[in-house]
């Protein structure tokens, strides 16, 4: 159920996000979900994508560093209190969320959290222990 | 430290046997050459008589090998004031070849050789490649820029001296070196340690492993490198690493080399004489201690160097070397005194900043130092590209790896440096020596 998250380390600079977005365009790999996450000198852009092996070969043959992780994603309902039922399923956990991003999902009426924990492994199992159920890849790439 | 076994021992190159001369015998032969070459210099060189005149000295002066302290220096700025020719003291006819530096600053200088002086010049290189165990039957890629540079021409020769075969690919077109380094099976390369970095760096993205080829021996000169730069090297492939050490002024690469007990580099005192000096006093410093090298060329006769400021900081060592050989050694050059940064009052040499980030990270990054003046306050940024190693997705790692960086930074040089992460490639790669500092002070 982990799903493989890419990063790239970027300048904080004009163009330096565009960049590698343009090599993924040029061969057809699918951009599912990004997050950037800056400082004020460096950002590390990280991304879901259809191919992330492929994607790895022509980001680090065109000069990036790229670094594989594992990630969760998890589908919130769209209502008060969705996003803390989710979360409250590691309150009595040593369980440490690094950091987290949503995108929207289906037709815009669905959104998904994708987690970035310490430990996916035992993260997954807290999740399902609260009956939390985890989106499989092939599903963010099912339109 | 590998000592070489008794066997190796065995095994020495014949063409190293002058290496192994006596002490007394070198001396007398020392004495002898630096009297020829004084008297040579003197009647032919006019800034060099003038010189000698200004200090009532006469070539018959000098009776012992303690009176070359006597002699006047010769620097850079003698050679660049004398362009092109001044510092001659053979006619053209009797010149066969003639190399120019790279001059950072204004004119080149430009140096000559007779046909005698590119026999001595080929002999200490082919000297050079028996102490690091070359021989007939090694394949020799001499990535070294052919051209004006000396390095190119003074290995070439020195490696077909020796029997071995050459690939004269000269430096740059980084991917057809790996090529051809695997395709023809080199077993030894001669570069810049920096270019060699580059080639292990790149030789990793092209998929090419160097542990897999029959590459054994690297010899690396012409810009100073580290121990570190040495294991760093030694273990992303499988050759064993050599400091070759020269310079133009003198006669090119070939001026002293590492044998392979790696503790300094044997000087061909047969064909240069040495001396540490004091580089603000100009007085001449015991065995041992560290101070500026100074060269005197014993038989190179186109263009002999009296007491040559090298401006290069070293050490002879006291005592004999596990090798056997009778050359005196010198401690690797690890800095210039005119490599030295003042920053903010405080010394800075580019080999510490080399030697932190080394330590911090593991393996060497490509690097460059950036000074500039901001409302009169020196400001010292080192631009330190992003490796696989050490990229991480989260934010709080690189930001301690900055924070790491400056720290032992400022505990080594006492000052704080601004550590900046930099993509990948975006440091120019060097094919010659390595440009590390980036000084913007005059222009701010």
């Amino acid at each position: 159920m982990k799903i493989p998250q890419l990063s790239i380390f970027a300048e904080n600079k004009p163009g330096h996000i565009a960049a590698p977005c343009r090599i993924l365009a040029e061969n057809r790999i699918d951009i599912r979900a990004l997050s950037v996450a800056d400082t004020q000198h460096f950002g590390i852009l990280r991304i879901i994508v259809s191919d992330p092996k492929r994607a790895t070969e022509v980001l680090e043959a065109a000069g990036y560093v790229v670094k594989p992780t594992d990630v969760l994603a998890v589908e919130v309902e769209d209502r008060p209190g969705g996003l803390a039922k989710i979360l409250s399923a590691f309150e009595r956990t040593t369980i440490n969320i690094e950091y987290m991003y949503a995108f929207p999902f289906g037709h815009g009426e669905r959104a998904v959290l994708i987690f970035r924990f310490d430990d996916p492994d035992a993260a997954a199992q807290a999740l399902q222990a609260a009956g939390i159920s985890l989106v499989a890849k092939h599903e963010l790439f099912e339109h | 430290m590998t000592l070489p076994s008794p066997d190796r021992q065995l095994t020495y190159h014949p063409a190293s046997a002058p290496d192994f001369v006596p002490t007394p015998l070198l001396r007398k032969l020392q004495l002898e050459r630096v009297q020829a070459i004084v008297a040579h210099a003197t009647e032919r060189v006019e800034l060099f008589r003038q010189r000698m005149q200004s200090r009532n000295l006469a070539p018959t002066d000098i009776k012992s090998l303690d009176d070359v302290g006597r002699l006047p220096f010769t620097t850079k700025a003698d050679l660049r004031d004398t362009y092109p020719f001044g510092l001659f003291a053979t006619s053209m006819r009797d010149v066969v070849r003639v190399h120019a530096s790279s001059g950072t600053t204004g004119k080149p200088i430009v140096v000559a050789y007779t046909k005698q002086d590119v026999e001595v010049w080929t002999s200490v290189m082919v000297r050079s490649f028996a102490a690091c165990g070359l021989h007939e039957g090694d394949i020799v890629q001499n990535a070294y820029g052919y051209g004006l540079f000396t390095g190119g021409l003074g290995a070439h020769y020195g490696a077909e001296g020796i029997g071995a075969a050459v690939i004269p690919i000269s430096g740059g077109n980084t991917d057809r070196q790996i090529m051809v380094l695997k395709d023809f099976g080199a077993t030894a390369i001669c570069c810049t340690p920096t270019y060699f970095l580059h080639l292990i760096d790149r030789a990793a993205q092209l998929g090419v492993d160097f542990k897999a080829l029959p590459l054994r021996v690297g010899v690396f000169g012409a810009e100073p490198w580290t121990e570190s730069m040495r294991r760093h090297i030694e273990s992303a492939t499988s050759i064993q690493a050599f400091d070759i050490y020269g310079l133009s002024e003198i006669i090119g690469p070939g001026v002293a080399i590492e044998c392979p007990c790696h503790d300094g580099l044997h000087i061909f005192e047969d064909h240069f004489y040495p001396e540490i000096i004091d580089p603000d006093t100009g007085a001449v410093l015991p065995d041992g201690q560290e101070g500026e090298l100074v060269l005197t060329t014993l038989s190179k006769w186109a263009m002999p160097m009296i007491r040559y400021r090298t401006r290069d900081i070293t050490a002879l060592i006291h005592g004999p070397c596990t090798c056997g050989r009778s050359l005196r050694r010198m401690r690797r050059i690890g800095r210039r005194s005119d490599d030295m940064l003042i920053i903010r009052g405080v010394n800075v040499y580019p080999s510490q900043i080399e030697a932190v980030l080394l330590e911090v990270e593991g393996t060497l990054p490509h690097y460059q130092i950036i000074l500039t003046r901001e409302h009169g306050l020196d400001q010292v940024e080192v631009q330190v590209e992003v490796t696989a190693q050490v990229f991480s997705d989260r934010v709080g790692t690189l930001e301690a790896l900055e924070e790491k960086l400056a720290d032992t930074l400022e505990r080594v040089l006492g000052i704080r440096i601004k550590i900046t992460l930099v993509e990948p490639q975006t440091i120019q790669r060097s094919e010659g020596k390595a440009k590390r500092v980036i000084d913007k002070r005059g222009q701010t």
